[in-house]
Order: C-alpha cells, then structure tokens, then sequence
C-alpha cells in the first residue's frame, strides 16, 4: 500500500470503507469507488445541485442527498438499508405522480434514467394520487423536441446551457409545484432560442424531456441503454476493471 | 335510420333478455334482445360497453409516437395498429417505398401476427362450440373442454399462437407492444439466429395448418344445410387486394363487392377510403356504423375480415392455401359465400396462407439486410401534413387517419377499426339468429349461446372499436319509480342539447328537478 493510500480519508457506506480526497462529495466518493447511489440531478462535472433527493442517504443518523453532503472522515453513511430505501421509492413515486410519464408510449424508454432508477429501487406500484397536469409538447425547434410532460425540474439542462454551453436557454419559473422550465424567447417556444442539438444541454437530460427529434425508437428493444446494462453499472458509477463486458440480453422483457 | 329489428316500437311493453358478458370474444360487449308475449324478439342489439378515446388523447402528441401508443389499443393485433400508424406516418416523412428489407420484416410481422390471433380466435374461442355443439353444457364448450377431449388439437393450438408470437417478438422485440416498425422503416432486421429459431419449426406449423383448414372444412360440411344458413346474411364485401388481384394482407387497393360478388369499386386507392366510406353514429352504441358512400347508410353496409377477403380474391398466391381456397370457393356454388359460419373455415385458410407466407419470407435474405430506414424526398420541411395506412388486420380492414401541424404533433385523427367496419354485419347476424333460432321459443342457454355463436364467428375486438367520442347522440332519461319519465334530456350528434324535443343551449341545461 502506498503512502497516498495509507494517508487517505475514508468513511463507511453500508459498512465498506470508501476513500475520498477532500471537497468530494458522499456521491463522487462512492461513484468513483464503484458504488452506485441511485441519482437523477446529479452528473459528474455538473454543480451538485440537490432537488432531487433520490440519492438520499443516512450520514451519522442524518438523513442527507449524498450529491450536495461533503464526505467526512469516519463518516458511517447507509444507503442500502429498508428505510433509506423506502424514502427512494417515495420519493419516485412522486415523480412519477407529479408529472404525466407514461412509458408504454415514451420515446424515452429503456433509455430513460428515471425508468431505470425506478426499477433499480423497486418500485413496483404508483402510490399517490396522479395529478395529471396539462402540459404541452413544444417541438418548435427542428432537431429537438420538449416535452414538459415528463420534465422533473432537475435542471440539468439549465445547468448545462449555463455553465457548459455559455448560454441561458432553459431556466425554472415559479414556485412550489407551479414550477416549470421556461425557454429564454418571448415567444415561450424553444424553436425561437439560440438552443442548438450540439449544446450540452440537449443531450443531458434523464428522462423524455429533451429529446432529438426523428429518432424515436430507433434502437430496437434490446439494445437499449438499460436493455444492455443496469443503471447501477452504466449510472456514472465507475467501471469495474473485473466486471465483463455487457451483453444485450434479448430474450427477456424487462422495460416496457 | 333503423334496421329491421334493430328499435322496437313499443320497448316499454316488452320482455328484456341480456346476455352480458358477452363470452369468448375479445373485449366487453353485451347483447340485447326484447321479446314480446308471444316470445317472438322485437329487438335485437349488440352493444358495446366499453370505451377508449385514443383518436382524442393524441391529439398534440409528436406523430412519431404514434405506431408505439395507438398499439395499445389492443393486446390481441397491437401490431395491426403499429403497422396501419407506421404505414400512415411514412407519408407524413414522405417516404413513398420502403427498402425490402424494411417492408419485409414488416409483412413478417404482421404474418406472424394474424397468425397468432386466428389461431387464438379458432382454437382457444371458436373451436368448443363448432367441437362440441352450441348446446354442449357451458362448463364443457370451452378451451378446458378442448383440452379434455381432444389435447392434441388443443396442443396444436397453443403452439401455434406461440409460434405467431415468437416472430413478432423476433420483428418487433416484445411479443405484445413491441417497437420495430417506425416511420420510413423499421429499427431492425432479423440476424441468423432468429432466421434459425423460426425456421426450425415452420415446416411443422404449415402442416398443422392446413390439418386445421381440413378439419374446419368437415366440421362445416357436417354442418349441412343449418351451418349454411345459420347467422348467414348477404352483405356487401370490402378488402384490400393486391393489384393483381391476390390476396393481400398489408398493403393493397381497396376493393368492394355487392352480396352477387359484383363490383362496387375494385383497385381503388387506400388515401381515398373517406370518400369511399361514410360513418353514421347510433344513440344505443359507442361503436360507430360505417357505410359505403355511394349506397348510403341503410345499403351500404358491409362485411370485412376472413370472410370478406377470402371472398373477394381472385387467388392466394402460396400454394396450399390457394387449394384450400378453391374449395372454399366450391362451396359457394359460384357465388360469395355469406355463411357466416364459413368465417371459420376462411380464417383458417389465411392462417395457412399466414404460415406459408412466413415459410417464404425466411428463405428470402433480404429479411437479414442492412437497409432499414428510408429518408423522405421531401424532406422535413416539405412534409405532408395528412397521413393515412391502411392494412388488413386479423378481424379485417383497419384504417388509420392522421393529421398533423407544421411542428408534427397531431391535430386530428380518426380511426375506423376491423371490427367497427362489422357492425352492422354482426347485428344483422344475430337478428337472423334471433328471427330463425329463438322466435317462438323459451330461452334456453343454448338458445342464447347461439346469439353469441354468430358474434364469434366475426372474432370481434370490442376493445378496439369503441371511437365516437364527441360524435355520440345520447339521451338522458330521468323516470320515477313507477316508470313515468319526468324528464328528457338529449345531444345530437351535431352537438346540440335538447330538453324534450326544444332546443336549448348546454350551457343553460341543468339537471331536472
């Protein structure tokens, strides 16, 4: 063992000792130790930005998102437990009752994050109330489409066209649950921005939100992102040198 | 309008008979009969009970969706609404002709799926009362009945519904709801693999096949004279046929024939069917009543689905079936067949026709190309902004109508489904059933069952084929205990409200005292 490794702080997630180098967060120390922590808003080499709270773990007997909480030394952290789970599942029930996300007829599905993430966490049933909101799709643009039906305000576009593309295309208007993504146009319509299909913003995003328009459904069932690989493998998680290589599995129905 | 037997004209006084659930048949449906003293029926109605809304839901949604969401119509020929969608938006990228390799994973497909709903349809639905008789005990005339007396038929039939689903699992990636056909193409080709798996068993499914055609040809002849005659009803027929003339089942002209086998119009284009065919709605069914155009609405009803098509072909183009369909052919001494019981035997011989097709299909490479997708001439911005398929669903011909804005979500759609198209024949059917078969007598099960025989023999899809949102005249009814009605309210199927027979406006109706 070298002196580095020797001399590194680490911290316990569910009782394996992860290392971390200071200003990591819970989330970069387990990703970049291989270990998954179900995640929506938080990408790497994004700002961390919290408002999701899947990624929510318990650190020292506090209830945290482990994509915004510094890694401390000695720190014992459980993620995997029922409880912390159960508040996951909660926490995607929500989601998936706020907004309209059907995926039988999502372009997105089997390559959507939110999907992938339910299944990882074992959602099995809605449990609140659908609120069914009245949404509308904006395809204004002629190579990208935005459907703010399956929007979940993670704001990874908004912080993509800020902070990677040096624009301000997308940003979130109103308050509490009359929060939406507004467009930088006065017309409201996407097609009417600088937004380009080459920006950062228009390939971040983990649900059906933004999307490239004419390639609905183009990979077969199969080959998709997570027909090939779960999320906890390819969910920015880091690549386990031991691991083989993923291999489609066909013969099996798994995403809708 | 109203057909013989289709409004009594004194309903209060009569007798109601329902047969609800409609049974073996896929869907919820309900079937009316209202029978005087004498108990001759006065009324007979097929109703269906359920309804969907898919042409409104759509509305604003991307057209690219639409093959994968108007699937969902149905879990029994979702591949007919993924094909009919698909082919509706390769007009709307403009894309006049698909590689071959694309057209023929999607005839694959779709081979694969009328091969998997008749063989469900014949063998798990149909099959007990033709085996058994129509007055076999209910706890017998079913697919456990099958299974009983005669496993290996029932074996058979299992097998080869499994058989129509693997290939659509193959074409499509999920047997039920898959995602192959998108607009210009399709999203994969078979590989090696799948072109091994299928061809492992396809020999043994033709012959099967065929074994099944011969039994359905006994079955009827054994029938006799009552088999001919039961639910039979001279209707004019429509189809798609192949410009040659031969059997088509996913792409063709549209071709009409009157109860003689005359022609109403022959070869004439899919893109025009809605001046072709007009629809009216009824107050009593959410299933609207299409009709051809140039007879109107009282002649113009027809039939369509096995029976129809089998009819209306000049030939079958794969070998077996086409001597199947020579001796169908026989039996209608000339004429198109009207039996409605000889649906049966047609169903089976596309089956067969079904199993030979996909027999020929793996043989040909072009199933493993490279070509999936084509790109329109048009380009996107030069986009049509109507789409429309048609295709030859398992129950008969399906339309799909699309219209989209300049952005490409859909502004209007309308759907007229296989077993829409066979409303008026199925009413027809059962009324006949009821003039000859229960007129005059006390209703037994088996009596009622026969009702349900000749709804059967359509294989309807009641699921699928309940559209007339918005379009519904209904009436309101509020009546006391003893029957006196206090109170009427009514819409037109123009949109209008009325209170009685005054026109008043749906912002002032309020509900009656």
């Amino acid at each position: 063992m070298s002196n580095d490794e020797q001399s590194q702080s680490t911290f316990t997630l569910d009782g394996r000792r992860i290392p971390f180098t200071p200003g990591q967060t819970i989330m970069d120390a387990a990703l970049a130790a291989g270990v998954y922590i179900p995640h929506l808003c938080h990408k790497p080499g994004y700002a961390p930005h919290g408002s999701c709270r899947v990624c929510v773990v318990r650190a020292d007997g506090r209830e945290l998102s482990a994509c915004t909480a510094p890694a401390a030394a000695d720190m014992s952290v459980e993620s995997e437990v029922p409880d912390i789970r159960a508040l996951r599942v909660a926490v995607l029930q929500m989601l998936f009752a706020e907004g309209n996300h059907v995926c039988p007829a999502c372009e997105a599905s089997g390559n959507c994050t939110l999907q992938a993430v339910a299944y990882h966490c074992g959602m099995l049933t809605p449990r609140f109330p659908q609120r069914f909101p009245r949404r509308a799709v904006d395809a204004s643009h002629p190579d990208v489409i935005l459907d703010h039906n399956r929007c979940i305000l993670c704001e990874l576009c908004v912080r993509a066209s800020r902070d990677h593309d040096g624009k301000a295309v997308f940003a979130v208007s109103g308050r509490g649950i009359g929060s939406r993504l507004i467009v930088d146009a006065p017309s409201g319509r996407l097609g009417d921005t600088d937004f380009s299909a080459e920006d950062a913003a228009a390939h971040v995003c983990p649900v059906g939100a933004i999307l490239p328009r004419d390639e609905a459904f183009r990979t077969p069932i199969g080959r998709r992102r997570f027909d090939v690989a779960p999320v906890s493998r390819v969910g920015d998680v880091a690549p386990d040198p031991d691991a083989e290589a993923p291999v489609p599995d066909t013969a099996t129905e798994v995403m809708v | 309008m109203s057909m013989p037997l289709e409004t009594a004209t004194h309903p209060e006084r009569l007798r109601r008979v329902c047969i609800e659930p409609l049974t073996r048949v896929e869907g919820h449906g309900k079937v009316t009969l209202l029978l005087d003293d004498a108990d001759q029926v006065q009324q007979a109605r097929l109703h269906i009970v359920e309804f969907r809304g898919f042409e409104r839901f759509i509305q604003g949604r991307p057209f690219w969706e639409l093959p994968v969401t108007v699937q969902r119509l149905c879990g029994i020929c979702p591949v007919s609404h993924h094909l009919a969608a698909a082919k509706a938006c390769d007009r709307l990228v403009g894309v006049a002709e698909l590689s071959p390799t694309a057209e023929k994973v999607r005839r694959l497909m779709h081979f694969g799926q009328v091969l998997q709903s008749h063989a469900l349809h014949f063998f798990h639905l149909s099959s007990p009362d033709l085996l058994f008789g129509f007055d076999d005990a209910p706890a017998h005339r079913n697919i456990v009945g099958v299974i009983q007396d005669e496993p290996e038929l029932a074996r058979r039939g299992v097998l080869l519904r499994r058989y129509g689903q693997e290939v659509i699992r193959v074409c499509a990636g999920k047997r039920i709801h898959g995602t192959g056909a998108i607009p210009g193409g399709v999203n994969k080709a078979l590989d090696n693999a799948d072109r091994e798996l299928l061809s492992a068993d396809i020999a043994q499914v033709i012959d099967w096949a065929e074994e099944a055609v011969v039994l359905m040809q006994q079955l009827f002849e054994a029938g006799g004279d009552a088999y001919r005659s039961f639910g039979a009803v001279p209707a004019n027929t429509l189809s798609l046929v192949r410009p040659d003339g031969a059997l088509e089942l996913y792409d063709g002209g549209l071709r009409a024939r009157d109860p003689d086998g005359e022609p109403i119009f022959d070869h004439a284009s899919d893109q025009d069917y809605s001046t072709l065919l007009n629809e009216q709605v009824k107050p009593w069914s959410y299933m609207k009543f299409p009709f051809i155009a140039a007879l109107g609405a009282e002649a113009g009803w027809y039939r369509v689905g096995p029976l129809a098509r089998v009819n209306n072909c000049d030939y079958i183009d794969t070998p077996r079936a086409e001597a199947a369909r020579r001796a169908f052919g026989a039996a209608g001494e000339g004429r198109p067949v009207q039996a409605v019981l000889a649906t049966h035997w047609a169903r089976l011989i596309e089956l067969l026709h079904c199993a030979e097709s996909i027999g020929r299909l793996l043989d040909d490479t072009d199933i493993v190309g490279n070509e999936l997708l084509r790109e329109g001439e048009s380009g996107q911005l030069g986009r049509q902004r109507t789409g429309i398929g048609v295709i030859e669903a398992p129950r008969g011909t399906l339309f799909h109508h699309y219209e989209i804005d300049p952005d490409g979500l859909v502004t209007r759609a309308n759907l007229i489904v296989s077993t829409t198209n066979n409303n008026q024949a199925m009413n027809e059917s059962i009324r006949r059933v009821a003039r000859d078969e229960l007129d005059g007598y006390a209703l037994t099960e088996g009596l009622l069952n026969r009702i349900e025989v000749a709804i059967r023999a359509y294989d309807p899809c009641l699921s699928c084929a309940t559209h007339a949102l918005g379009q519904m005249p209904l009436a309101v009814t509020l009546a006391r205990r003893d029957g006196i009605v206090l109170d009427v309210l009514r819409r037109d199927a123009d949109g209008a409200v009325r209170r009685g027979d005054e026109p008043i406006s749906s912002t002032t109706a309020t509900a009656p005292a």
